[in-house]
């Protein structure tokens, strides 16, 4: 791998870990979102399937090394235990598949390649890690699991609608940065 | 320093990493197999027990435990109302015995020798090529990188107060994506001037460094 795709992984890995600073805001009925799922989104989007993934595997490995560079201040193996695992671990393969599908849409325009993209990442193979993740640890069926993990998904329909935006600004701005849509 | 860690000492603070690691992993396993509650009291106080042991410092981290209380209380509630408020009680307890057991072991072991504990289930990584010195750097450069944002959001909030700002606080996400690409861009050629990422003495792959960071500069200039 060259040095300058290992920067922009580590890069990437940070931009997640620093949306994880904004407070999580409530959204109705009190379900807190936070920022982080966006930079991940971003992450596949913009890197491409591999170098995205790579992105997100590095930071699951620095927070559970021990940085609470989760949305709360959450890190450490406290997350590995926790009901929220298979969304922690589940971001990498978001991230490959936000960025795959994108990558394979380069026809469409670029607002539908990367919200059908982000959307099959960040929303159906997110949740779908996400759940069995819940259901690993918490021993819960399959119905509630999924009961319990959907009110996160409007406040993630928001996230992927703001993907597609930052998305199409960057690439107005910086054509090369976003490595899905290569002329 | 963004770690977890408590800078201190304590008994705990002081078995080797390897040997908390595996134990976390025993007891995690062993918690499985409590299903009463009492029980599963039983250990979250033995749990708050190991936290007192180790000083007001960890008892304090003990609010690592609030972002999930949320998510808690829908767990407890989807549980008790399809099989029963004992079931809804031992999952929550279990959870939250077993987060903060694996926190304390944060807490309490340094970045790097968590990372000196770990480094040999990297070790087949080489066999594709990847060197563990690229992954210590790139750890490194995320640690490095986090500080720099932030203050690059914490500009951006402030031109957009000063500006009038407003509820559309996300759109700062695009200003923050452009800058953050261009510093990237700026670390990655002044790591080529330097030439290129230093890989450990020995490794296979490292005859290609040379050639593949000149190619970049070249490109980029």
């Amino acid at each position: 791998m060259k040095d300058k795709s290992l920067v922009q992984i580590a890069l990437y890995a940070a931009l997640v870990a620093a949306l994880g600073f904004i407070p999580p805001v409530p959204f109705a009925f009190g379900v807190p979102i936070t920022a982080q799922t966006l930079g991940v989104m971003l992450a596949g989007v913009m890197l491409g399937p591999w170098r995205g993934a790579l992105s997100m595997l590095l930071l699951v490995f620095v927070v559970s090394l021990g940085a609470p560079l989760l949305a709360g201040g959450r890190g450490g193996l406290g997350v590995l235990a926790g009901p929220t695992v298979g969304f922690f671990l589940g971001w990498p393969v978001a991230a490959f598949f936000a960025g795959l599908v994108a990558q394979k849409l380069q026809r469409l325009p670029l607002l539908a390649a990367t919200a059908i993209g982000a959307f099959t990442g960040g929303i159906l193979v997110l949740y779908i890690c996400g759940i069995i993740g819940f259901k690993l640890v918490t021993g819960n069926n399959w119905a509630n699991s999924t009961l319990t993990m959907a009110v996160f998904i409007p406040g993630d329909l928001i996230k992927v609608a703001i993907t597609c935006l930052v998305a199409q600004a960057v690439y107005k701005g910086l054509p090369g940065a976003v490595a899905t849509r290569q002329p | 320093m963004i770690s977890l860690y408590l800078g201190q000492q304590s008994w705990l603070h002081r078995r080797p990493a390897g040997l908390k690691l595996l134990s976390l992993a025993a007891i995690s396993i062993g918690l499985y197999f409590v299903s009463h509650p009492f029980w599963m009291l039983a250990a979250l106080l033995a749990v708050l027990a190991l936290y007192a042991s180790v000083g007001r410092q960890a008892l304090r981290q003990l609010r690592l435990l609030r972002p999930l209380l949320f998510l808690f209380a829908i767990m407890f509630l989807v549980q008790w109302w399809s099989v029963g408020l004992a079931a809804g009680l031992t999952l929550v307890l279990r959870m939250s015995t077993l987060v903060l057991l694996a926190n304390l072991i944060t807490l309490t072991t340094r970045m790097d020798a968590m990372m000196s504990a770990i480094t040999p289930l990297l070790l087949p990584l080489r066999l594709v090529g990847t060197d563990p010195a690229r992954i210590a750097f790139a750890v490194a450069l995320v640690i490095r990188f986090i500080p720099v944002l932030l203050a690059q959001l914490h500009g951006l909030k402030e031109a957009w107060t000063v500006r009038g700002g407003g509820r559309q606080v996300w759109r700062l996400a695009i200003p923050m994506t452009i800058q953050a690409i261009r510093m990237s861009d700026h670390v990655a050629e002044a790591l080529a001037a330097r030439g290129g990422i230093q890989t450990s003495p020995g490794h296979a792959t490292h005859s290609s460094r040379s050639h593949s960071s000149a190619k970049e500069s070249h490109s980029e200039g």
